[in-house]
């Protein structure tokens, strides 16, 4: 009787943080033929935080993330945004796509992609106005951007391109922040950039969720970390979750044990 | 032949050819404006599977008219027909590629091909059946415009018309699925439905478009116009604009060419016009264009070559290289036989200088993101301060640690 009344209290609990959490999934399969790529995740976001994403290539760190958005349609799975189902939170979810995702020769300029994040605001016919100009080029600032407006995006760096990509998520106001692998071949000083802006959104108290490839800035980038290798390995605070155990099961042969014995121990 | 042609471009030819002109110019503008998301979105071939497809569906509907009784040349009966042929190969390739591995090249082909087949032979049907009023259902091919009655320039008129109203409505959505599909799924945007409307759009062009221009040519009326505006700007609302504009001017002058002599088809001239355009364009577009693209790389090359030579000059390296000599003279750096001039002498030097000042940044971890954009070419004035110039010139005087 008292087992089972522990037992009750526990998920309680643990529905409870689901009911609050900005993005919560359940028993996530994705699948591309039929080789599931993310196979039955859960997954419990802690909000006001900065969580990574880790897991080797091919783990489904991106599906997963894909999935949560609508972007694939998953095999099975609920995912929830804030406590309700994500077609009634999109204006609350930021994404930021990987930047080889698109076609940077696109005939548009770096103010003009800001200004799709706005796109809720200025709906089908709307004029763009002076103040949703105004909301893009704070964005670009924010981002260290400011003087590239006017630019073709064809002309940036990489670098550049995602802090493009950045400032278009910051233009929509959300709450929640999904960024796909931002620092993957970009120079230091937007690595930098990028990290400032997304510790500035944990300061306000908004959630941001990363895919993040390298495993030696985790600990000074993010509070929490999930690591996947198609299924859930851990999930937690960077000082339990990444540890070498964890490291080991995810990667397995993929990391020599003396690189998982350096990346762990560096606390 | 010179007065018939402005005759023509005056609208002065007669009812026939002015009704021709302005509904050519109508479908340049309508198919100009549509086909610019097609490209925008990397999926222009798709616009020929649906055009090929729509013989099928132009040649039922002539038998079922006939077999009713009725004359065979009703446009608007004929043209509903090719749009649920259209309709019927669009779904096809949609299927073939979101339900077996098939890419959408090959399910371009393959619907373009079988449809199109299966209404050359129901064509060759009708004519061997010698219904006395087919004449004409060839004209759909490459267009005829001989016959065109002011009820079909109404039907282009009014088609064109709705297809440039549902894309004043759509513009923003189309462009950011174009620009970036999961993002706007991301956003709630339903990319899928999307991109069928603009789809539909396609066809709604080519089924308007079958009378003057003909389903096999449309295909370049949809691509021609955006890949031409495309040279001349870099926003994508602005070449939708510009496509509309070329594709109307090269639709208009292409109608009148035909109509001011005899024997000129109507489809294919408008199409040459069209290229017309876009060979002037590709030519002489100010930066994408092939000319400035040549001038842009005989500049680098003038520089690099400058710099080279003058790092030779300031290190008494022999310049091998004929055009580095040219160029050095050229610029009173060297005489013709490579022996440095006062001036040159005293560039190179800078030169020299430069280089040593770039070698002490790019080794200073602390100024890695200005060492980044060292590429042999830049001048460090444009990266440091003039105080930092001369806190590295003081390293460089300081004799080397061992």
């Amino acid at each position: 009787m008292q087992l089972s009344l522990a037992q009750q209290s526990k998920q309680t609990a643990e529905e409870a943080a689901q009911e609050t959490s900005p993005l919560a999934i359940r028993g996530l399969t994705v699948s591309y033929g039929e080789k599931p790529a993310v196979f039955s995740v859960d997954m419990t976001v802690v909000p006001g935080q900065m969580t990574a994403i880790i897991g080797p290539n091919g783990a489904g760190k991106s599906t997963m993330l894909k999935a949560a958005l609508g972007i694939v349609t998953p095999v099975s799975g609920r995912v929830q945004v804030f406590g309700r189902p994500l077609d009634h939170q999109r204006g609350r979810v930021a994404y930021v796509p990987q930047r080889a995702s698109v076609d940077w020769d696109f005939p548009t300029r770096v103010i003009d992609v800001v200004l799709m994040g706005l796109y809720r605001d200025l709906g089908l016919l709307g004029r763009i106005r002076a103040s949703h100009r105004r909301i893009a080029h704070d964005c670009l600032d924010r981002v260290g951007m400011g003087e590239f407006a006017g630019r073709q995006i064809g002309q940036l760096s990489g670098g550049q391109q995602q802090r493009v990509f950045l400032a278009r998520a910051l233009a929509q106001g959300a709450d929640l922040y999904l960024l796909d692998e931002p620092f993957a071949g970009v120079d230091a000083a937007t690595e930098k950039a990028i990290i400032g802006v997304l510790k500035t959104l944990r300061a306000e108290g908004k959630t941001v969720v990363v895919v993040h490839h390298d495993l030696a800035t985790v600990r000074d980038y993010f509070d929490n970390v999930f690591l996947i290798n198609t299924r859930k390995v851990a999930e937690g605070p960077v000082a339990t979750a990444f540890t070498a155990e964890t490291l080991q099961a995810a990667y397995g042969g993929r990391l020599a044990t003396a690189q998982i014995d350096q990346i762990a121990s560096s606390a | 032949m010179m007065s018939v042609l402005v005759d023509a471009l005056l609208l002065q030819m007669g009812y026939n050819a002015t009704l021709v002109a302005i509904g050519a110019a109508l479908l340049g503008a309508a198919s100009g404006i549509t086909g610019t998301f097609l490209f925008l979105r990397k999926r222009a071939l798709v616009s020929d599977a649906v055009s090929h497809a729509t013989l099928p569906g132009v040649c039922i509907a002539f038998l079922i008219l006939v077999g009713l009784g009725g004359d065979g040349r009703n446009l608007a009966v004929l043209l509903v027909g090719s749009a649920i042929s259209a309709g019927l190969g669009l779904w096809c390739m949609n299927w073939l590629t979101g339900k077996t591995r098939l890419a959408e090249d090959a399910a371009i082909g393959a619907v373009l091909s079988v449809f199109f087949g299966f209404g050359i032979v129901l064509l060759t049907v009708i004519q061997t059946l010698g219904v006395g009023r087919q004449a004409g259902l060839e004209g759909f091919l490459l267009g005829s415009t001989a016959g065109m009655l002011y009820s079909d320039a109404l039907v282009i008129a009014a088609g064109g018309a709705a297809v440039l109203i549902a894309i004043l409505l759509a513009r923003r959505p189309m462009t950011m699925v174009a620009f970036d599909p999961d993002y706007a799924a991301a956003r709630g945007l339903p990319v899928g439905r999307i991109d069928m409307l603009m789809m539909g759009l396609v066809m709604a062009v080519t089924v308007v478009g079958l009378k003057i221009v003909g389903l096999i040519l449309i295909v370049a009326l949809l691509i021609i116009p955006p890949v031409t505006a495309r040279f001349w700007t870099e926003r994508a609302d602005q070449v939708v604009i510009l496509s509309g504009v070329l594709g109307a001017v090269a639709a208009y002058l292409g109608a009148a060419l035909s109509a001011s002599a005899p024997n000129l088809p109507t489809g294919p001239i408008i199409v040459l016009m069209s290229f017309a355009l876009f060979a002037l364009s590709l030519l002489i577009a100010p930066n994408r264009g092939v000319l400035a693209a040549v001038l842009r790389h005989r500049r680098f090359q003038k520089r690099v070559h400058l710099r080279q030579g003058l790092l030779a000059l300031a290190q008494d390296q022999t310049i091998y290289e004929p055009l580095t000599l040219r160029l050095l003279a050229q610029s009173g750096f060297a005489r013709a036989d490579g022996v440095a001039t006062h001036a040159g002498r005293r560039r190179a030097a800078k030169a020299l200088r430069d280089e040593m000042r770039w070698d002490i940044l790019r080794r200073d971890q602390a100024q890695e993101a200005a060492a980044a954009l060292y590429d042999g070419l830049r001048e460090i004035e444009t990266v440091l301060t003039p105080d930092q110039i001369a806190a590295i010139d003081r390293k460089i005087g300081t004799p080397q640690e061992v």
